[in-house]
């Protein structure tokens, strides 16, 4: 112990440069440390909560859009009539008009049969029997989307020649049902919003933890002469390893929540529901869920980091 | 004015004090010169960790002005510090290794904060454990080690950057007199082989008869004073590669 051996810095090549460790330097520096604590766990938790609140506000988003675009711009006309060769009579003449307005793109009468077919269920037999009046239904879809003024002039177009025809847009009828499905996406993805910051407190939390039980090892580094950046990259990879491995267990858990419940929604066969699936902007959405996870649990490690070394000298 | 004549460290009306509680060091002022080994003697409470805690960049003064290698400690950028504290080698009090990290680690980290090439942090750390007598306990955690073998990591931890000053609080504090007068041989050697300057901080009065060249500085009630005459200027002539200087 008594003959002092050559040190590095005895032939002395110019002071080396301290770099930001990466990878194995950082591993050099210290060890990553083992995964003990609940926080990849409860980031996986909080992470699948959000892709599915995010996947049901997508899809309430698609579903609404899609009621709302195959019914914009369709007008249902009825004309009412009691007697049967005169409700077809006109049923016709009101076709003709209809197919000469300007901004009509199609127009459709309704056969008797599909109309009795379509009323049978709330009307039994009776549908069938002439017993009860049917009006003549005609479907009409125009270029664009149907407003107020296009219902009044179509309403004024056919009023003389064709009296006892009501023309309503088909907007309308599901203009309630569409608001209740626009205020059950904001609530989903209000949900989603609360989910996420959450997330963000979780990880704030375990970050600060992660540094107050190595803050000893942090002030050892800082009088050996450590740089900021040399104790940040040490301990945010830690805390990226625990957020990249909850942020991939949560989206996997969560995709496959969302997957199975496409699977059973789709299995009704419903015509409105259809118009509720994901489509790929929506799955790239969901997809940048957990990527948003885990920078911020970068973003939140650093600022801890820097603030708790800033209390240092 | 060269480092020599100018000195590693320049106190002048230095004090610390705590938030808002009366100062525990006042009017310190003394200069440390390149090449010199000091100890720092006074009774416990009379401010030695406080004043090493200065010297090793853990805490600036609440007034006075600190220079160290040519540079003003009180004005310094944060991020500048790093730069200085890779100069100094410290043994705490407690030896403050990191207790995951082996014995060979835990000396090898200065040189890897430093950005030595990993070739030769293997060699040197290498040599290093051989040379305090640690190479077969280079694979054990801190816990593992007993309290002597602690203070020998601690102590090639602090020299293997071979620091341009060495601090050392109550560095004998924990291990027996055989290895205390060990530990003091070594901080000679690094002090007269390599020049650096030493300082040690002990309330052992029979070390200091160990070092007859050593200058010493003795805390009482935060003040210093000066029985060697370590703080006098011009350094006194003889020794141990400098003097002390001062107020």
């Amino acid at each position: 112990m008594s003959t002092l051996p050559p040190l590095p810095a005895e032939a002395d090549e110019g002071e080396p440069t301290p770099e930001r460790p990466r990878g194995r330097a950082a591993a050099r520096l210290l060890p990553p440390q083992r995964l003990t604590g609940p926080i990849p766990w409860v980031i996986a938790i909080l992470i699948a909560l959000v892709v599915i609140a995010a996947a049901g506000g997508l899809a309430m988003r698609n579903l609404s859009e899609a009621a709302s675009s195959s019914l914009s711009s369709a007008l249902s006309v009825q004309v009412i009539e009691p007697n049967p060769d005169l409700r077809e009579a006109r049923g016709a003449e009101a076709a003709r008009i209809l197919a000469g307005i300007e901004g009509v793109s199609s127009v459709r009468v309704k056969p008797e049969a599909e109309l009795v077919a379509m009323l049978e269920p709330w009307l039994g037999e009776g549908a069938s029997s002439g017993d009860v009046p049917i009006p003549a239904l005609i479907d009409v879809e125009l270029s664009r989307r149907a407003g107020p003024a296009d219902v009044a002039r179509i309403k004024a177009a056919l009023a003389d020649k064709v009296p006892g025809a009501r023309v309503d847009a088909q907007g309308d009828f599901l203009a309630p049902v569409n608001d209740a499905l626009v205020a059950v996406q904001w609530l989903v993805f209000g949900v989603a919003v609360m989910v996420a910051l959450a997330t963000a407190a979780a990880v704030w939390l375990a970050a600060k933890n992660a540094f107050a039980g190595a803050r000893d090892t942090v002030e050892i580094m800082h009088l050996l002469g450590a740089s900021e950046r040399q104790i940040t990259a040490v301990f945010l990879r830690d805390v990226l390893r625990e957020a990249v491995l909850g942020a991939v267990l949560g989206a996997g858990l969560g995709v496959a929540a969302v997957w199975l419940l496409g699977q059973q929604f789709a299995a009704l066969g419903s015509g409105m529901v259809s118009g509720g699936g994901l489509m790929l902007a929506d799955w790239l959405v969901i997809g940048a869920v957990p990527l948003a996870g885990v920078l911020l649990a970068g973003l939140t490690a650093r600022i801890t980091i820097a603030l708790a070394l800033k209390d240092m000298l | 004015m060269s480092e020599n004549l100018a000195g590693h460290v320049k106190f002048d009306n230095v004090g610390l004090r705590y938030g808002t509680d009366p100062e525990v060091l006042s009017n310190l002022s003394f200069t440390l010169y390149p090449g010199s080994f000091y100890f720092l003697t006074g009774a416990s409470g009379a401010g030695k960790t406080s004043l090493l805690k200065m010297l090793y960049l853990a805490q600036r003064p609440s007034r006075g002005a600190i220079r160290m290698f040519g540079q003003d400690l009180v004005t310094m950028p944060q991020s500048r510090l790093p730069e200085l504290r890779r100069r100094l080698g410290v043994v705490f009090q407690n030896f403050r290794l990191v207790p995951y990290l082996t014995a060979f680690d835990n000396v090898a980290l200065p040189l890897r904060l430093s950005g030595t090439e990993e070739k030769k942090v293997q060699r040197a750390v290498g040599d290093m454990l051989e040379w305090v007598g640690l190479a077969h306990r280079a694979h054990a955690v801190p816990p593992s080690l007993s309290g002597g073998e602690q203070q020998r990591v601690a102590i090639a931890r602090a020299v293997i950057a071979r620091p341009r000053m060495l601090i050392a609080d109550e560095p004998t504090g924990n291990v027996d007199p055989d290895m205390a007068l060990k530990l003091l041989r070594l901080f000679e050697a690094l002090n007269n082989r390599v020049g650096t300057t030493v300082v040690v901080a002990t309330h052992d009065v029979h070390l200091l008869k160990k070092v007859p060249d050593s200058l010493i500085m003795r805390l009482h009630k935060g003040q210093l004073s000066d029985p060697t005459g370590a703080l006098r200027y011009p350094p006194r002539p003889g020794g141990s590669g400098g003097g002390g200087g001062g107020t």
